[in-house]
């Protein structure tokens, strides 16, 4: 590895260890409920490694539990995970035209919303190898809290699992304030997204993986509408 | 379908998802228009993940307002990401002890 590329993946790790500690909170319970859906350690441990999504497998879990349709399976999963085929357009704007294939192919696999944040938030051009250095302890920290979860739901403390699930979010906070607070578009955009979101949930017919979908194209279409980025803010 | 069959098919859809665009733009985009709303796409994103689930993340929404509050002020002080995850997670097991 470069020096360059080593100091990317180093750097990767420092800022996947917090994601991975969340992960570990969130998937845990995802865990249990796996057990409760019928799913072996095995099953959900593996579901956990090939798919690194929370509300998705959740979703999943649930689908499987009811015997679900193919049809069903496929049409839910890319609703509930719209959202990556957004955040995968945002982040190929990142890259180097240069990337090769077959890492393209490799950070696919990456694109978590966590591990998106911290991509997007990287300065100037993404070396994918920064994503996989956060992917490399952010993946096995979700499937090892899936694992625990299914074979020792109590093994923590209630209060200690519950007070770690805040953690992503506090992550999500830091990555968008500080861009905020210098611009009072992004800092608009910000405060309208939590509104509506907030007013989406009182909404029984919208799953939380919809709304966030319709707010994130709703907004972000009104926004560049009416506020165009000049060319220096690029994404 | 075995389990097996639908977790493999869960998991190829997702990573369909990832990695089309990824794989099939390989230009930057000109367009004005797209190159805003994909700018603004991460802020909104994250902001409706997080607001107002994280309120509700512990099971006490007393615990989820002041972690809310306390990652707000850390973020405003541009801490970094570790210091205002950890803070966020150590205010809501202080607060949930109350």
């Amino acid at each position: 590895m470069s020096n360059g590329n080593k100091a990317a993946y180093l750097r990767g790790i420092r800022d996947g260890l917090p994601i991975a500690a969340g992960y570990f909170a969130v998937s845990f319970a995802l865990g249990i409920y796996a057990r409760q859906c019928g799913l072996t350690a095995a099953e959900a441990t593996l579901s956990s490694l090939l798919t690194n999504a929370s509300a998705g497998e959740y979703q999943g879990f649930k689908m499987i539990a009811a015997q679900s349709s193919v049809w069903m399976v496929i049409l839910m999963t890319a609703v509930i995970n719209a959202r990556y085929l957004l955040m995968s357009c945002a982040l190929c704007q990142k890259l180097s035209p240069s990337v090769p294939l077959w890492q393209r192919l490799l950070l696919g696999d990456c694109v978590t919303d966590e591990i998106f944040a911290i991509s997007a938030a990287y300065p100037g051009s993404l070396n994918p190898v920064y994503s996989y250095g956060a992917f490399s302890v952010a993946s096995p920290g979700w499937a090892l809290g899936t694992l625990l979860g299914v074979v020792m739901g109590n093994v923590l403390p209630a209060n200690v699992v519950n007070a770690l699930g805040v953690g992503l979010y506090g992550m999500f906070i830091a990555i968008i304030v500080p861009p905020a607070k210098e611009n009072r578009v992004v800092a608009g955009v910000v405060i309208l997204a939590m509104l509506l979101s907030f007013i989406a949930s009182h909404l029984s017919f919208m799953t939380d993986a919809m709304s966030v979908l319709l707010i994130t194209v709703g907004l972000s279409a009104a926004a560049a509408l009416l506020f165009p980025v000049k060319e220096e803010e690029k994404a | 379908m075995s389990n097996l069959g639908y977790i493999f098919l869960i998991a190829l859809v997702t990573y369909a998802l990832r990695v089309l665009p990824l794989t099939l733009i390989r230009r930057p985009i000109t367009n004005r228009f797209i190159r805003s709303f994909l700018y603004y796409v991460p802020y909104v994103t994250l902001a409706a993940m997080t607001f107002p689930a994280m309120i509700h993340a512990t099971g006490n929404d007393a615990a989820g307002i002041a972690a809310f509050a306390a990652a707000i002020v850390l973020a405003l002080c541009k801490q970094k990401l570790l210091t205002v995850a950890v803070a966020a997670c150590a205010v809501a097991f202080l607060v949930g002890l109350i």
